[in-house]
This record gives C-alpha cells, structure tokens and sequence, in this order.
C-alpha cells in the first residue's frame, strides 16, 4: 500500500493525491490560453483558482483530466501523466465540468444512477460517500433535473461527481449563476468533504471565495499571478487602502477620480468604494476629499484605512502585470 | 452499458420532436406520396423477341432502336426466354411480335406487338410504355401513307411485370424505407451526440472509464431497435394501407434493412464527430445524407436518366445499393443470388464507416 503524506489534522479515509504542473502552455490557434503554469498542489488541499472569464481555468481542468492536451509541459496526478496514463487519472478523478452536466430531461435519481453507472458502482454501494449532498435533494429525487433550482443543480452534480469515491475532485466554477446562500452551504460541504482526506480543486470567478481555501492561484489572461494562502496574499499587499462612502454612491467615482496625482485607483468596492494611495496620510486625505467633495450632493462623508481583499490584490497584481 | 442504453430512452421517449420523426414520419411519409412525378426516359435496355422474322418486324425493330430512347439489349428466341431475362436485371422491356406479323397485317389489317414492361419503377414503365406505342404508331401511320389502302392497325398490348398495377406505392415504398432508415438511424444518432457535447454532459462521460466504443454501442443501440420497429411499421402500413406485396424472404428482407442500419448509424456517429453543434449534425445530415439518398439514389429519379457524373456518383450512395435490394425482395421476388453483388457492396462500405466512426471518435475534447 502506498503511503502518502497528508496535511496533520486531518484523517485519511480516501487516499488523496497530489497534482503537479509544470510550464504549462497551451494556445487554442492564435490565443494563448495558458502560459507557463507551474504549480504543485499537496495532497488533502483545497486549492482555489481564482480568475474572471477567459483566465483559463476550464483550460486547465481540461489538461488535468486529459480531456485537452498541452502543447507544452507535463501534468502529474498522483504520479501519474496526464497524457499517457489518463485512464487510471480519469478513474480517481471526480470531475464537474462547468455548466453542471446534468442531463435536464432526466430525473434527479436517474442522473446519478446513470453516472454510477458508468462508473461501475451505484447509488446504493456509494450513498454513504454522498449522503451529505445528496439527503438535500432526495426528496426531489423524481423532479427532473431541468426543474430544480440553481442551488439544486449545483449539489445533484457535485453528488454525481462523487459517486465514484475519487480521490481528486476537480469542480469548475460550482458557484456560479447560484445564490448566495447556496454558496454559502456549498463552501460549507466542501470543507466537510475536504476531511474525508480529497484532494479538491475548485474555480471561481469570485474573489470573495478565495478566503475559503486553502491556498489560491490569481489566473489573468493565462497568467498565473499569484500562488499563495488567501492571508499571505493580502498581507503582501503594498500601498494604502482606504474605504469612502457618502450619501451618494452613484456619482462618487466619478467625483473622486482625477482628483490629485497621488490618489492612483478609486473602484467600487461592495457598499463602499476603494481609493489607493501613495505618499499621503489619512488627515491629508480627508482635507483633499472634504474639499473636492461637494456638500450638498455628498452628505455623511466617512473616511476610513481599509483592510485589503483578494480582490484589491487581484487588481493591483493586474496593475503590475500592466 | 444496459443503464446507457436506457438512459438513451429517456431522452428520446421524453422529447416531443423525436417521437414526432420516429414514429410521426413513417406514416406520414407512407401516406402521402401519391403524387406522381413525371421523369424522361433515355437509352433504355430492351430485348426483342421477334416470332415473325419478316420485313415489317425488323423495320420496326430498327424504328425503335435508332429513336434514341431504346437500347437493344439481345434478341430472344422463345417466351421461355423472357422472365429470365428481366430477373438479370438489365433490360426494362421485352417487344414480342406475333408469328406471321406481315402477313396478318396484309391479310387482316391487324397485327399485334406484345410490350412487357419492368413496372417496378412505374413512372419509368409508363414512359416506356408510351413512348414504345408512339413509335410504333407513327410507323403504321406511315405504312398506311405509303400503301394508301385500307387501314391497317398495329395493336400494342401492354404488360406491367412485377407490379401490375403501375402502382407508384410499390415504387415509392422501398425509398421511403431507405430515406427514414437513414433518418433515424443517422440523424438522430449524430444530433444526439452532439446535444451531450452541447450541454457539456460528453465531458463528464468521457472523463468516465467508459471505453469509447462503450460509449458508441450505448448511444446507438436504441436507435438500432427504433429503427427496425420502424421498418415493420411501414411494411405493415405499405401492405394493409396499399396491399404492397413483399414477394421474397422476409427473413432477407430485416437482415438486409439490419445491415442498412448499421452503415447509417456509423454515418451519423461520423457526422457527429465533426460537428460541433446540433444544428450542425442536422444540416450535415440534410445535404450529406438525405438529400442525395432522394435525388441520386434512383428513389425519385431514374439513375438511367441521369448525366454520366451523376450516375458515378450514385455509385458511392449505400442507399443505391439498399433501394436495389430492396425491390429485387419485395417487387421481384428474387434470392440472394439475384443481388449478392449489391449486398457485399452494402456489406463493404457499412465495414468502412464503422472503422473511421470509431477511428474519428474522441476520447478527448480536440
Ligand atoms: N476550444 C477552444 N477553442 C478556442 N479558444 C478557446 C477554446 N477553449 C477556450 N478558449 C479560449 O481560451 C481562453 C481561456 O478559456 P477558459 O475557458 O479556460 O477560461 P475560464 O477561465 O474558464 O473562463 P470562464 O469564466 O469563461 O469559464 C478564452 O479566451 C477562451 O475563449
Ligand atoms: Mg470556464
């Protein structure tokens, strides 16, 4: 049996595996998709990559599992190479590709008896790997698939592409188009499925999710910008952060942009909006901003340092990129 | 493989516009093609069988050889001679004149020619049968002109072989066979494996252990057995609704239409390893698959009349080869011996479809 190191806290009950990358390239005609990509993933993480549409994420999900080939470098999961021995890769991987693929004309129990089956095991064998997922929709099981919520789509695919007791799970973009709240309770099963010992992979174009794995990729156009946990990525973060909000969000951008050489971004951030700064302190800041400002339009000025997010990361390591 | 096939019939028993092809079309198809029509003829093979040997017979041999429709295939000697030579397959129309043609006609006024026609393409029969009489019309008239004497009159009595009626059902049955043969079996395998590449789900399987010719027989499978009750109900159809006849085995007729089936559906799984979308597979479907199976395959159009580069052309048409089968069973009535050529044809080209589908189809995403 093979003995394989796994993070201290955690019990193996599957055997996790590790996933190594290294100088990925791959070009789809013209458009290079990804560009030098190394990366090594130890068994038992949940990694994050996390990136805005055309990043390239799917792409390298399509290499891990084989279902595209690299023009450039080599995959490794478990040891194993993703080009040559992609069957015995395909045989422990869980994969949910990322419109769910879900047939929607059939019904819940069906869709998963059907992938079992083409895995050759069944519900049956396998509930218990998936009871977690699957007891939420169970007392949908004869709705069809077409039918069911966001939310609900989401877990009947993440229960189809556990059936088989992979040890690599590799989700692309579970949380889009779904609400918060599932997003929420979905996080929530990863990490619970992540102490079963799997290795997971998870994509996402929100960088509010980042802070819920355990080490991220910042991907850009094919770049990787950034490998890190979530808390070294922001406290890497150089510069000064303020958060401003006023009476009138709307034309707040707008009236703070341009205003002094030493102010270089203002951006909507959630409620508030962000402004990044060089050389100036916070009293300086609040008379430049009290006087550009106008009083009537903008009530209950508040001015305050702001913790940096992924998200001022990723721009401001987009910024460097140029 | 069982829980793909099944899952297979889902899809197709739940969508409203499959069930409407598989089992709307037949019956309309069968139902509706009464219409007629109407195609030339040109260089038609016929065989004469002259019992008279005189001036008068061979001056009408030559009219109708030299008019430019007719072929002289061979000269028969006796009647015995004739199913023989129909059953080879080669000839359209035997013109038998009586005994002591001339000399009935000078003494009586009268004579009779006898036309058999191959009516088992019945527009083509009843061109062949007029054109014939026409031409041995304006001779008499001729004849009448030149003698300037009592009127005489050549009396030409058709007969249709194999399918007496000149019933354009009998013609139109096989094509239509052969046209939702094709139908179900290659258009809906390629545009329901391009739906799964659509919605992603091809991903998912081919990320499964699954091997890919698993994958192949499970989406194919079903469409193997629609098809075939789809063939028992046009046959029943034909023969309730329109008393078409099967004439020959039964049996050879499903092993044939079976191995017709085959080669359509490696057809469809081709198509759907080229194409990219549903509505892709589909217009490949149409204009590579169906549309030549109805104008080239002789189903509407005589491959006789046809321009040289077209009839090479429908040499490489499976459904050719099927159509022929097809009539040699159920019009003529004949064995295998009549068309083993055709079949191993048929035979050839299904093996060459099933190495490239499954040489073309992909275990990956490029
Ligand atoms: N098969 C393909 N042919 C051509 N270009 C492709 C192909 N697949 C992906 N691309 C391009 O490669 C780039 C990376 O695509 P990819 O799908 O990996 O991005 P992503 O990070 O998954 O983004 P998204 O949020 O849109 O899913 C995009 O610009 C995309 O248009
Ligand atoms: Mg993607």
């Amino acid at each position: 049996m093979n003995f394989r190191t796994v993070r201290p806290g955690i019990t193996a009950i599957n055997m996790s595996v590790s996933v190594q990358i290294k100088n990925i390239n791959k070009k789809f005609e013209k458009l290079e998709a990804l560009r030098d990509i190394t990366l090594s993933i130890p068994p038992g993480e949940l990694f994050g990559f996390i990136g805005p549409d055309g990043a390239g994420k799917t792409t390298l999900f399509r290499l891990i599992t084989s279902l595209l080939l690299a023009d450039k470098g080599s995959i490794a999961v478990d040891g194993l190479d993703s080009e040559t021995d992609y069957k015995k890769i395909r045989n422990i991987t869980g994969y949910m590709p990322g419109r769910f693929s879900l047939y929607y004309d059939l019904t819940v129990e069906e869709n998963i008896n059907f992938y079992a089956s083409i895995f050759k095991t069944s519900l049956r064998e396998n509930y218990h790997l998936i009871k977690e997922v699957y007891e939420q929709i169970e007392p949908f099981k004869k709705r069809r698939a077409g039918d069911l919520s966001g939310g609900m789509k989401q877990k009947l695919a993440l229960s189809c592409a556990l059936i088989h007791k992979p040890e690599l799970l590799i989700l692309d973009e579970p949380t889009t188009g779904v609400d918060a709240v599932s997003r929420k309770e979905f996080w929530e099963l990863l990490k619970k499925m992540q102490k079963t010992g799997i290795t997971i992979l998870v994509s996402t174009p929100y960088m509010d999710e980042a802070s819920l794995c355990d080490r991220v990729a910042l991907m850009q156009k094919g770049d990787l910008m950034a490998v890190d946990t979530p808390s070294s990525i922001v406290d890497g973060y150089n510069g000064d952060l303020w958060q401003i909000s006023s009476s009138d969000m709307h034309a707040i951008v707008a009236d703070l942009t341009g205003i002094d050489s030493r102010i270089e971004k203002v951006f909507r951030f959630g409620e508030k909006v962000h402004v990044t700064t060089h050389n100036i302190d916070n009293k300086e800041l609040g008379v430049i901003i009290e006087g550009v400002l106008d009083g009537a339009k903008h009530k209950n000025i508040l001015l305050e340092g702001a913790k940096p997010q992924i998200e001022d990361c990723f721009l401001a390591l987009m910024d460097e990129k140029g | 493989m069982w829980p793909f096939i099944k899952k297979e019939f889902f899809h197709i028993f739940r969508d409203f516009r499959s069930m409407l092809i598989l089992f709307g079309m037949p019956v309309a198809q069968v139902l509706l093609f009464g219409f007629a029509i109407t195609t030339d003829i040109k260089d038609v093979s016929i065989a004469i069988l002259d019992n008279s040997k005189d001036n008068v017979s061979r001056e009408i041999s030559n009219k109708l050889v030299s008019s430019g429709y007719f072929i002289l295939n061979s000269n028969l000697s006796s009647n015995n001679e004739i199913e023989a030579a129909f059953k080879r397959g080669d000839i359209k129309e035997v013109v038998v004149f009586e005994s002591d043609f001339a000399q009935k006609l000078q003494r009586e006024g009268v004579a009779d020619i006898q036309l058999i026609i191959d009516a088992s393409e019945p527009n083509t029969a009843s061109m062949i049968n007029a054109y014939t009489s026409g031409i041995i019309n304006s001779y008499s008239l001729e004849l009448m002109k030149k003698q300037g004497k009592i009127p005489i009159s050549i009396i030409t009595e058709p007969k249709m072989l194999y399918n007496s009626g000149l019933r354009s059902v009998f013609m139109f049955v096989p094509g239509v066979i052969t046209i939702l043969l094709m139908l179900v079996s290659a258009m809906m395998t390629s545009i329901s494996i391009t739906r799964e590449k659509e919605v992603g789900t091809m991903e998912a399987i081919l990320v499964s252990p699954l091997k890919p010719i698993q994958i192949i027989l499970g989406k194919v499978a079903p469409y193997v057995l629609l098809s075939f009750i789809n063939l028992i109900v046009i046959l029943l159809l034909s023969a309730f609704v329109f008393d078409m006849p099967i004439r020959g085995s039964i049996a050879l007729l499903l092993v044939e239409s079976i191995l017709f089936i085959v080669m359509a559906l490696a057809l469809g799984i081709l198509i759907s390893s080229v194409s990219k979308s549903q509505q892709q597979a589909m217009l490949l479907s149409m204009f590579a698959l169906l549309l030549p199976t109805i104008l080239l395959s002789g189903f509407i159009f005589p491959i006789e009349n046809m321009p040289y580069a077209l009839q090479l052309v429908s040499h490489v048409m499976p459904s050719k080869w099927f159509i022929i089968i097809v009539k040699n069973i159920m019009l003529k009535g004949v064995g295998i011996g009549y068309f083993w050529k055709e079949t191993l044809i048929l035979l050839a080209m299904t093996v060459f479809f099933i190495l490239m589908s499954v040489k073309k189809f992909k275990t990956r995403l490029e």
